[in-house]
């Protein structure tokens, strides 16, 4: 264990206000929710003699509210809450899904919905269902509000949208217009539990009259530097029938959208072949 | 009657209740932190060392190799490893300086302030390509090419098995300090004597001034065998420097980079058979991967040459083998030791004779396992307890191997289901005790002492790290006196109060130590007899009898020293004849899926019988045989060091991946006994055993449920989508 | 000045707050029984009980459990007196080196504290985040199975 305690500079606002004023005055402080990512680090000895702002004090952020067309996480709502609210359960299962996958039950206690997003890991467990959910990040700054959506929160590999003096106070997610006929998360990781992902998925299909698709949403983690919709495949599918065809096509139409590389955990070769995979059962209906 | 029942852990209550102390638990007042500076290229002369002048050097203590007052070296087999790099590093994280602190953290701090500067030399990474042999075994029965001649088919394969690391839970710690003129050692291992052995020839000290005590320790698997002695090499160096005890205890990643793994190897097998699949002929080659120093090498080549043939008899075998220099962290002992990787190959070869022949493998096996009477590679005649056909036989009825073979088959032929389905069986064998010559080299001893209170204490060097050491030696000792386990107690491991026992390996802490224990105390019942008229009944009696025995003495020791048994006989230089007193068998079948579109395997089901001559208390047994089961799993299907330029890059938890309880399946074991004449009670050797077999089964079950053959570990899902047409 | 409470006991810690939950019971309040094996939350020898709730105290720098409850191992049962729990692992067989018993008891005791399911499945989910190298967890799964009949 190489942190030193004594090298570090702890602020500890009590409020939101009080976070930003912190924020703005020491920009260079890192952010710190539930800790099960930074504290990692930490104890590597790469953050020695940092500032952090602790915002597990600000209450404000802890609360999940239900409203009329929608639900909104509070920034510091952890992986365990998420999947013990009945309105998450039932109108956001795929998220509730991906929560139960995130590490196991001490990661999950601790680790919050903002704390992932603010991560900004290619491999974040809630992004496809976030994605998918098309939920907005509200961030507030030095300069006030501002939504941003799911497909523009993410630069790159652990880097955000966020400017400088922004916290993520909340995660927005809009009931959609219309029940999805059905929906999916996936992950395929390194081992049954406790898991890094190689492959994420999550989808959500709207069947219309006659067999015709209405609507599909489909998205995959950990086959690019950020998460991606398959806009491409979504753009073919839409007004289409599902049939072998129509189904292979789009699934040739993955590889417009993601860009899956070799590294410590798995291969290109097989993240594409996996990914094809999944994709293709779940059109097909046969994604449990 | 003590042997046979499930007698509870008597190390349990203080590790349950949080109060056992493992090392960093220790109070040491005035202890300082020592911290390691390793090299960063795997091969190249030190050209400079320089220490960062901005930083208050003179609130630490600085060692290096001029400091060590005796030899530059970590004494085992060969006297090649030094303890810290002189001038010269083979490997990444070699240990070329350390440093002590008062505080952790500036320790830590100071370690990044060195800056070494190097002149690369060129590293040798590949096994097959290096040049630098430390040892070499050659094992020859009968005419090979006779055998050849004869065979209606010739069947050839190559496999691979890569490293793995012990993933013990509690990192190597060690602790230092001198106290009226002795050094005493203190921390997590295995083997006592074994670090004191090496602490001799550092500090130019005799073992009256050397004292080693094992604390608690949390898993060692073999990763705790011999590198203790280099960290005890290390934390005395500079506690005696800095004139105050120090410790040493590693982070997860630096145990995982720097300290030893299980050898990497690669097996080529070329054997002929009738063609009703009789054995004829077994040509074997084996390269090991040594790392850069011999440390254990010969003696794990050693263990995997003589397994190399398997648990099968064939009139004319061949084993050439050989483990190499490269320039990698040295690799060491890791349950098994050098038998997985052998056995790998052999028993996934049945099922490419299988594919040959058409013939089942289940069928080959049944018409060349041992059998009592059968003779090894060696020429060894298996004269008595060999359960091995006991063990198969009932593996394959209990997980109803047979029809699930045909079950599944039907299954993998429906395009329509979502996963393959594979059962897989694979059998072994496993020495227990130290190869050919070694228990006579090492001459154990172990003892029991009374005390004139009427304690009894049982006195050995073996050490428990898990696996039940203390509560069998009460066992053993209570059955062979004909008194009550709880009327003993176990001597801490320390080399100022037990004898040297040899070390806490090689499947010998029941049947050798024990063994010693169960003599020593017969020694103790028959003073009792002679000289109290009678075995005492009660604890009062005890005490009268105590008072009796130890004629004014505070305690009186019984102690005895290993007697080799007369039938076995080995020769060193031919590589010929009893290579162990005994084998333990086992037999497991896998019974596990295949996600068809993500080639994720679940292991279903594990079914083993397991024959150890005698369970001394089978609730520990089996704990044993499914927690080596589960490594041998995770092995198979999860564990793979990654190297990159000679250095282990996926070093942590989150990317070296090990099971979780998710990951584990529920496991039948059926424990067999085929008692050895030798061992206390009829025990053999159990702790290592299961760890030869899940392999194979698994690499077996895979070949069943998707028709390929993967000749490599482990079976990640990588490997299998890639194996696909 | 952070004030938690520990075992039921009020404690004040006064070093860096940035000092992680960890080091905080092991060091200065001498509860040893917690352990570390990775650093990483990977391993859940560090686990510990907050506001009832299982996390790794390796991962919380000791500011963020100001005003919180805190349960370690030690306030589990003692050698001669052990809890349903412990005497269940002992039983059993749940464990043998014991580094990584007190982040398992701790898991353990809040999943039956919790309601939580008693069959295999469930029982492995919420031991998932506890590393074990030495039992292959059939024992430790059984010795929680066996505790939590007993405690009926």
């Amino acid at each position: 264990m190489r942190g030193d305690a004594k090298s570090m500079t702890v602020l500890s606002p009590r409020t939101a206000a009080e976070a930003l004023k912190s924020y703005a005055k020491a920009p260079h402080a890192l952010p710190l929710a539930g800790g099960t990512d930074l504290m990692v680090g930490w104890n590597m000895g790469q953050l020695n003699g940092r500032a952090v702002l602790d915002l597990s004090r600000v209450s404000e952020w802890r609360k999940i509210k239900v409203v009329s067309d929608g639900v909104d996480l509070g920034a510091l709502v952890t992986h365990a809450e998420i999947q013990a609210h009945p309105i998450l359960r039932k109108r956001f299962p795929l998220l509730v899904a991906a929560c139960a996958t995130v590490g196991a039950a001490q990661i999950q206690n601790r680790g919050t919905i903002g704390g992932n997003i603010a991560n900004a890991s290619p491999a974040g467990d809630t992004f496809p269902a976030l994605a998918v959910y098309e939920a907005t990040v509200r961030v507030v700054g030095p300069n006030g509000r501002r939504a941003v959506p799911m497909s523009e929160i993410f630069a790159g590999v652990k880097k955000t949208t966020l400017m400088k003096g922004e916290l993520i106070e909340a995660v927005f997610l809009p009931f959609p217009d219309k029940t999805p006929t059905r929906g999916v998360f996936r992950k395929v990781g390194t081992r049954a539990a406790q898991a890094i992902s190689k492959t994420m998925f999550a989808g959500l299909i709207w069947n219309g009259k006659d067999g015709v698709l209405e609507g599909v949403r489909l998205s995959f983690g950990s086959l690019a530097p950020t998460v991606r919709r398959l806009y491409a495949a979504e753009a073919f599918l839409k007004g289409r029938r599902l049939n072998d065809t129509t189904i292979n096509a789009a699934a040739e139409l993955l590889t417009n959208d993601v860009s899956p590389i070799d590294d410590i955990r798995s291969t290109r070769e097989y993240r594409l072949v996996v990914s094809r995979n999944i994709l293709t059962a779940f059109l097909k209906g046969e994604l449990k | 009657m003590s042997v046979g029942k499930n007698e509870p852990r008597r190390d349990g209550p203080a590790k349950l209740t949080g109060r056992a102390l493992y090392l960093d638990d220790v109070n040491i007042p005035g202890c300082w932190h020592g911290v390691t500076v390793r090299s960063t290229v795997p091969h190249g002369k030190i050209k400079s060392i320089s220490y960062d002048p901005s930083f208050p050097w003179d609130e630490c203590v600085i060692v290096t190799a001029k400091d060590i007052p005796g030899k530059n070296l970590v004494a085992l087999i060969e006297a090649d490893q030094p303890l810290l790099a002189d001038g010269i590093v083979r490997h990444r994280e070699e240990a070329i300086v350390l440093i002590a602190h008062a505080d952790r953290a500036t320790a830590y701090e100071a370690a990044k302030r060195v800056k070494i500067e190097y002149e690369p030399l060129p590293p040798v990474f590949d096994m097959e390509k290096a040049d630098k042999v430390f040892k070499s075994f050659l094992i020859q029965r009968g005419d090979l090419d006779a055998g050849f001649a004869d065979a209606d088919i010739v069947v050839e394969g190559e496999y691979r098995t890569p490293s793995q690391e012990q993933a013990y839970i509690e990192n190597n710690a060690i602790a230092a300090y001198e106290e009226d003129g002795v050094l005493i050692v203190t921390g997590s291992l295995q083997c006592p004597y074994y670090v004191l052995k090496a602490m001799k020839q550092i500090f130019n000290r005799d073992e009256s001034r050397i004292r080693i005590i094992q604390t608690v320790t949390g898993g060692g698997f073999g990763g705790k065998e011999e590198y203790p002695s280099m960290l005890a090499g290390h934390a005395a160096l500079l506690a005696l420097k800095a004139g105050r005890p120090v410790k040493i205890v590693y982070d997860r990643h630096e145990d995982m980079a720097a300290t030893t793994k299980r050898h990497p190897e690669i097996v080529r097998h070329r054997t002929g058979l009738t063609k009703d699949g009789r054995l004829l002929a077994q040509d074997i080659e084996v390269i090991m991967d040594g790392g850069a120093y011999a440390t254990l090498s010969a003696v794990v080549l050693s263990r995997g040459t003589l397994h190399a043939a398997g648990v099968y008899e064939c009139p004319n075998v061949r084993v050439r083998s050989k483990v190499v220099m490269t320039h990698t962290p040295p690799n060491g002992a890791f349950r098994g030791f050098g038998a997985p990787q052998t056995l790998f190959a052999v028993e996934l070869h049945w099922e490419r004779i299988a594919d040959a022949l058409h013939i089942d493998s289940l069928t080959l096996r049944r018409k060349n396992i041992f059998k009592l009477g059968s003779t090894t590679a060696t020429g060894q005649h298996l004269l008595e307890s060999v359960g091995a056909q006991e063990c198969l036989e009932k593996t394959v009825k209990s997980s109803q191997y047979v029809s699930k073979r045909k079950e599944y088959d039907r299954w993998n032929k429906n395009p329509k289901n979502p996963t393959w389905k594979g059962i897989g069986l694979s059998v072994c064998h496993h020495g227990a005790g130290f190869t050919g010559s070694g228990e006579v080299y090492l001459a154990s001893r172990a003892g029991i002492a009374l005390t004139s209170k009427g304690e009894l204490v049982v006195l050995a060097a073996s050490t428990e790290i898990g696996q039940g050491t203390n509560t069998m030696f009460a066992q053993v000792a209570a059955d062979a006196l004909g008194a009550p386990a709880s009327w003993f107690t176990v001597e801490t491991p320390d080399t100022h109060k037990v004898p040297d026992s040899g070390p806490t390996v090689a499947s010998r802490t029941c049947m050798v130590v024990g063994g010693l224990v169960s003599r020593a105390t017969k020694e103790l019942k028959r003073a009792f007899e002679a000289e109290y008229g009678r075995v005492p009944k009660t604890p009062a009696d005890l005490k009268k009898a105590a008072f009796v025995l130890c004629k004014g003495a505070p305690a009186r020791r019984f102690e005895v020293q290993y007697e080799k048994p007369p039938e076995v006989t080995w020769d060193d230089a031919t590589y010929r004849g009893d290579a162990y007193g005994v084998y333990s068998y086992a037999a497991i079948a896998v019974d596990l899926e295949i996600d068809r579109l993500t080639y994720e395997v679940r292991v279903n089901k594990v079914t083993t019988a397991q024959d150890i001559g005698k369970a001394i208390n089978p609730l520990l047994a089996e704990g044993q045989i499914i927690g080596g089961s589960t490594q041998g799993l995770g092995w198979a299907l999860l564990e793979e060091p990654i190297f990159k330029d000679g250095v282990m890059i996926n070093s942590t938890f989150t990317n070296y991946v090990i099971p979780t309880s998710l990951d584990t399946p529920p496991f039948e074991v059926i424990l067999v006994e085929k008692p050895y004449s030798r061992g206390p009670f009829g025990a053999k050797g159990v702790g290592e055993l299961p760890m030869d077999i899940p392999g194979p089964a698994v690499a077996a079950a895979v070949k069943h449920a998707t028709g390929r053959l993967i000749p490599t570990l482990p079976h990640t899902p990588e490997r299998i989508a890639k194996a696909q047409p | 000045m952070i004030k938690l409470t520990v075992n039921g006991k009020k404690k004040s810690f006064k070093g860096a707050p940035f000092t992680r939950l960890i080091d905080a019971l092991r060091e200065d309040f001498a509860l040893t029984g917690t352990k570390e094996g990775c650093g990483e939350g990977e391993c859940g020898a560090c686990t510990v009980l907050l506001d009832g709730k299982p996390v790794n105290s390796c991962l919380i720098p000791v500011i963020q459990a100001d005003g919180h409850r805190l349960e370690t191992v030690e306030s589990m049962g003692t050698p001669e007196k052990l809890s349903k729990l412990q005497s269940g692992f002992l039983a059993c067989g749940g464990a043998q080196c014991g580094i990584c018993t007190p982040g398992m008891l701790m898991t353990a005791h809040a999943h039956l504290k919790g309601g939580g399911k008693r069959d295999d499945k469930s029982v492995r989910t919420a031991l998932a985040g506890n590393l074990c190298r030495c039992t292959g967890y059939q024992d430790i799964v059984k010795s929680v199975i066996k505790a939590a009949k007993g405690a009926k």
